[in-house]
């Protein structure tokens, strides 16, 4: 009888326990949740370049792929951009992509940006944003970096200085 | 800790205070008071408070006090209140660490730090309400078992000790034999129902508005269960869409299944001379609108591409979405929330600057420029540079705060057939600056066009079912609560003589006047409120 009790009263403490916490966590993690984590299987998508050529992630498999967002208007973009490039030409035969995805700008507006840069490695515009919805990216820049077997290994936004492209570089090399 | 038997026979869980089936006081103490019984809880042993060995019966014992639970309340209320102060973080468009003491100085700051701009969504706060919930649990369990299992176990025959000691009392010397029967039909007819055991009476009638404050309680939980629903993905989603005229976005959270065209956005404002009603209201108001209206068209996406391929859409409906009168569609809602203009295109004309010639119209599309216009006759124009929204940065160089086309700056290149090198022109709104040197043409500015775009909001609320289903609960058990008495009367022979006792829980008047017409064509003697009596008493009238 007594221990009967003691069951029941742990049992629906217990209960409203795990739903305080469940409650608390997730209203202190909705601002900081990563719609793409490190550790997931980075979602598919498939974009045009500049040059006319699709890039599907997915095509990628067994290749590192550095996978950065930005925008023409964002100064740390650009000056960013010279260092992935350098890296890129590094790296590109090593097993590592760049793919460079522009958030809804107009095409003048990029390839001007990346004639001035002198940049080589596929840049595309995601016209409609959904490439950035389903990565849910809120600042730029930002990068993702996916390792050969298709899994997000980091997640990473702000400015790069030319010492981290090639640390992240080194990272998902195959 | 062992249970109570008393002298009816009847076995008593440890720490009753009445016997639940004969009502004879148990309680070392309370035994030689002469006063009224309390009658709370029908005088069950309210377990939490007899038990207290393990942790799980010291948290269990915390939470079951009323008292805590109304202290939980009132800290609640107060700290609801300092949030009212200053305006929440949501409500500000600066930074919060900014705006608080720009706004209001030091006082702002302290707001700031102790973290009262985001009072309502403090871990600490939703602590709060979520240990109102545990008490609201363990209060209404620890009271509403004890209490249902005494009510089932009470005996028509009471022990003396309880009766004489109920607020409503009173004896007959010589009861008549036939009284009694007269009793029971009146009861009968006063929807009583009765229970006769060896000539005593139990009359008792609305024994289910004792559980109003539970259901209610129950009706509660579920509202914060529901509220608590919100927070798994999926269950609500309140999230802003922009969609410019004639284009098609992904409607935000809905798996990109779901794409909304923006076909025409609306703005009709009340027309004094139509409204002639309204003239003069509308003349001291300046202009006042009438309708915010977006006519859009759902579609669904049927193809599996992969984000950044064209989806293949297929058309579910056309809607006039107007403030109040949203789009819905599978559990989503969008609403008409905003709109704002946007700079569509703009338009120059080369011209000479002396003699104002022109020698052809560019027309850029703000969105997608064109590299070069060619204009015929050997002249062309070339955008060198596209700066959306133009500033200058700090090392004083041309540049752009965003991509969109809040103030569009353009580098041209004015190539013409008299001159060996082209002309480089800067031009943004009301500036030209020609960086190399006079020029003999210009880009002439001759206008803007501007498109609409209208601001929505997608909302979906799975959870509101609950939270309405949990506000229903709790209006039935505050009416079973309020609308209904719990009362007893009974008459039992003692001693050869009648003693009547009656009890409710509420609404004591109305139980002496029903008592008074049960008793109407009897000899027997109107029982009396014996708490009035002392009152009278003491206040020595």
């Amino acid at each position: 009888m007594k221990k009967r009790r003691l069951v029941i009263r742990t049992l629906i403490l217990v209960i409203l326990g795990a739903a305080v916490a469940y409650s608390l966590y997730s209203n202190l993690t909705k601002d900081s949740k990563q719609k793409v984590a490190v550790g997931d299987t980075a979602p598919d998508f498939a974009l045009v370049d500049m040059q006319g050529n699709k890039h599907r992630l997915s095509e990628y498999r067994g290749q590192g792929v550095f996978l950065n967002f930005w925008g023409t208007w964002c100064p740390p973009c650009k000056k960013e951009m010279p260092y992935i490039n350098n890296q890129y030409l590094q790296y590109k035969d090593k097993g590592v992509q760049v793919l460079s995805v522009d958030i809804q700008e107009p095409e003048l507006a990029v390839n001007q940006f990346a004639e001035r840069l002198g940049l080589k490695f596929p840049i595309m515009i995601d016209t409609e944003k959904e490439v950035m919805n389903v990565y849910g990216i809120d600042l730029l820049p930002a990068t993702f970096l996916v390792d050969k077997n298709g899994k997000v290994v980091k997640y990473y936004t702000g400015e790069l200085t030319e010492n981290k492209v090639k640390e992240f570089m080194e990272q998902i090399k195959p | 800790m062992k249970d109570v038997k008393c002298e009816c026979g009847h076995v008593n869980p440890h720490g009753t205070v009445l016997c639940e089936a004969c009502g004879k006081v148990l309680d070392e103490q309370e035994k030689n008071n002469k006063e009224l019984l309390d009658m709370r809880y029908e005088g069950s042993a309210r377990r939490s408070q007899t038990y207290n060995k393990t942790i799980i019966d010291k948290i269990w014992n915390f939470f079951s006090s009323v008292k805590v639970g109304i202290w939980l309340i009132v800290i609640t209320l107060l700290t609801s209140t300092l949030g009212t102060i200053l305006p929440q973080e949501m409500y500000i468009n600066l930074p919060p660490d900014v705006y608080y003491e720009q706004e209001y100085g030091w006082f702002g700051k302290l707001y700031y730090q102790l973290g009262l701009h985001d009072l309502y969504g403090s871990w600490w706060y939703l602590l709060l309400i979520a240990m109102i919930g545990i008490s609201l649990v363990i209060c209404s369990l620890d009271r509403v078992v004890p209490l249902y299992k005494a009510l089932k176990a009470q005996r028509v025959t009471r022990h003396e000790g309880f009766l004489n000691r109920q607020r409503i009392f009173g004896v007959t010397e010589h009861p008549e034999e036939k009284d009694l029967a007269v009793i029971k039909n009146h009861l009968h007819e006063r929807r009583y129902r009765v229970r006769e055991e060896n000539g005593d009476l139990l009359a008792e009638k609305g024994r289910f508005s004792r559980w109003g404050p539970y259901v209610n309680h129950v009706g509660l939980i579920i509202f914060l269960i529901g509220a608590m629903l919100r927070f798994i993905p999926g269950f609500y989603v309140n999230e802003d869409l922009w969609v410019k005229e004639g284009e098609t976005a992904v409607v935000p959270e809905t798996g990109e299944k779901y794409y909304l065209k923006n076909n025409q956005f609306i703005l009709q404002h009340y027309d004094k001379n139509k409204d002639k009603t309204f003239e003069k209201a509308i003349e001291q108001a300046g202009s006042v609108v009438k309708n915010y209206q977006s006519n859009v068209v759902l579609y669904e996406r049927v193809s599996k591409n992969l984000p950044g391929e064209k989806p293949e859409l297929k058309k579910l409906k056309e809607y006039k979405i107007k403030v109040n009168h949203p789009l819905d569609f599978n559990g989503y809602s969008v609403f008409q929330s905003s709109f704002r203009s946007e700079l569509k295109t703009m338009s120059f004309v080369l011209a000479n600057k002396k003699t104002g010639e022109s020698f052809g119209a560019v027309n850029i599309d703000l969105e997608d420029p064109k590299a070069t216009y060619n204009l015929g006759h050997g002249y062309s124009v070339k955008i060198l540079n596209y700066f959306p929204d133009f500033e200058f940065d700090k090392n004083g160089e041309p540049s752009t705060k965003s991509r969109l086309p809040n103030n569009p700056a353009f580098v041209f290149s004015m190539t013409t057939p008299d001159k060996s090198k082209p002309e480089t022109s800067f031009v943004a709104i009301k500036q030209t600056i020609e960086p190399f040197g006079e020029n003999t043409y210009k880009m002439a500015f001759q206008g803007i066009e501007t498109k609409n775009v209208s601001g929505f909001t997608v909302r979906k609320d799975s959870s509101l079912w609950v939270i309405i289903l949990g506000g229903i609960i709790f209006m039935i058990g505050v009416m079973q609560g309020a609308y209904w008495n719990h009362r007893r009367i009974w008459v039992q022979n003692k001693n050869g003589q009648v003693w009547i006792a009656a009890h409710t829980n509420k609404n004591w008047y109305g139980l002496k006047r029903e008592i008074e017409t049960v008793l109407l064509d009897t000899k027997l003697v109107i029982p009396e409120d014996q708490q009035q009596k002392e009152n009278l008493e003491k206040e020595g009238v």
